[in-house]
């Protein structure tokens, strides 16, 4: 016999279902409460760097738009500093939360997020990955919530040396987590769950 | 509060144990779970770090259902529970300064939503969210109604047992996680599509909250006991060395 390990396990993850917006953007869904809701503003004030938007649309198998999904990214300042408790390597910039969180429109399902490119960020051995967005999308039919990262087509050196795209098997994959520049600063990000653009998902 | 006790790489999440994305009985699934294999990597930073929430931004009634969406004076209709619990990771450890938010149904089984067509009633005094952040050793309570179960169109006679849904976000985005608290005792549970997307009756269990008779309120309130757990964090935070082992 040996000692136990005594960990738990992880909670189980169930569907976000079709009224996640009732509790994480409750005045997204006529409920007026709490003086509006999080992660709808991720700038506080005047923010450092090239200030950006990321839209998108989430698609299923068929094609068809999600309009009952909520998206939220999570990305470092322009500086690569996340505004983090657990950031150690500087101060990130006090007017950037780098959180967001979007329903997408009520009738298109189109997720819009105004922030920052954001800089680089170590790997854990210290060479630099290339900009990127992690992103994390929830909806009824999706058990357990999406990770993905979005980067940046007009990064193509920073892209091509970054450790996780140069690695992927399939590199003609690779062009499903690019964001490709539609106008100046604004940036579309698809996400196809399904079918020969399936977007790579992360075991995250 | 301190919230840098942990830093460090995430125990890589138990696929075996979450739900697969394609469960058919649970019909969305099939033209929304991804089909091609996740890709694996180590956390780092980006999924090691997380926006701060602090206590201040927090009004007093966020995490009591039945007041928070009342007129004066008003309270929410339905069985009146506590529900209260800790937010731990695989380690055992408390994990301070966790977002939890939750919504449900009121107790006829109706959502306050534009897109709900169930013809139970809304109760005006009942907005159906609320939300939270865990105490120094993890734990959080907020008071409800019960909800009731509701029909849904999957199968021709799909009924959710009356469930509580919690979005919880810890400390590091690799943490998120989107769950549902069921109740003791529920007789639709082990009928449900979307419980069957869970793989065994221990991950089902997981996830159904006792009747917890030490934390109800005589005269006033039941109480239901829910703990979840996020995932672990390899190491202890060190002052003295802070990027860990």
């Amino acid at each position: 016999m040996v000692q136990e390990l005594n960990y738990h396990k992880e909670s189980p993850s169930q569907t976000a279902g079709p009224y996640v917006h009732i509790g994480c953007m409750p005045n997204f869904s006529g409920i007026e409460i709490y003086g509006g809701d999080l992660g709808t503003s991720m700038k506080t004030g005047p923010v450092k760097g090239t200030e950006i938007v990321i839209k998108g649309t989430v698609f299923d198998g068929t094609g068809t738009p999600l309009r009952d999904a909520m998206i939220e990214i999570w990305q470092p300042d322009a500086a690569g500093l996340f505004a983090s408790a657990n950031e150690t390597r500087g101060e990130a910039d006090p007017n950037f939360t780098g959180w967001g969180r979007s329903p997408g429109d009520m009738q298109t399902g189109e997720f819009t997020f105004d922030t920052v490119k954001p800089g680089a960020v170590p790997w854990p051995d210290g060479r630099m990955q290339a900009p990127h967005v992690t992103a994390w999308i929830v909806a009824r039919g999706i058990n357990i919530g999406l990770h993905t990262r979005i980067y940046f087509e007009d990064e193509e050196s920073a892209n091509a040396a970054d450790p996780i795209l140069s690695r992927i098997e399939h590199q003609n994959r690779v062009p499903t987590l690019l964001a490709r520049k539609e106008g100046e600063g604004v940036y579309r990000f698809d996400v196809h769950l399904q079918g020969p653009n399936e977007t790579i998902f992360f075991d995250m | 509060m301190n919230i840098l006790k942990q830093n460090g790489g995430f125990v890589p999440r138990d696929r075996s144990w979450q739900p697969d994305a394609m469960t058919p009985p649970y019909k969305t699934t099939v033209k929304r779970g991804p089909h091609a294999a996740l890709l694996s990597f180590p956390t780092t930073l980006s999924e090691e770090t997380s926006p701060v929430f602090g206590q201040s931004m927090l009004g007093e009634l966020d995490n009591d259902l039945t007041l928070n969406f009342a007129q004066p004076g008003e309270s929410a209709i339905g069985p009146r529970i506590i529900v209260h619990g800790r937010v731990l990771d695989e380690m055992g450890r408390g994990v301070p300064g966790t977002l939890v938010e939750f919504w449900q149904a009121n107790a006829g089984g109706r959502y306050r939503h534009k897109k709900e067509g169930y013809l139970a009633p809304l109760d005006p005094n009942f907005g159906g969210c609320g939300r939270t952040i865990t105490a120094e050793d993890g734990s959080y309570e907020l008071r409800t109604i019960q909800p009731g179960p509701y029909p849904w169109p999957n199968g021709m006679n799909d009924w959710r047992p009356a469930h509580i849904h919690f979005s919880i976000f810890g400390h590091g985005f690799a943490q998120r996680l989107i769950t549902q608290m069921y109740f003791e005792g529920d007789p639709h549970i082990p009928l449900c599509p979307i419980v069957g997307t869970l793989k065994s009756q221990e991950a089902v269990d997981a996830l159904t909250a006792p009747l917890d008779m030490h934390r109800t309120v005589p005269m006033d309130s039941r109480a239901y006991k829910f703990d979840i757990v996020l995932r672990g964090q390899r190491q202890t935070y060190f002052e003295n060395r802070k990027e860990g082992l």
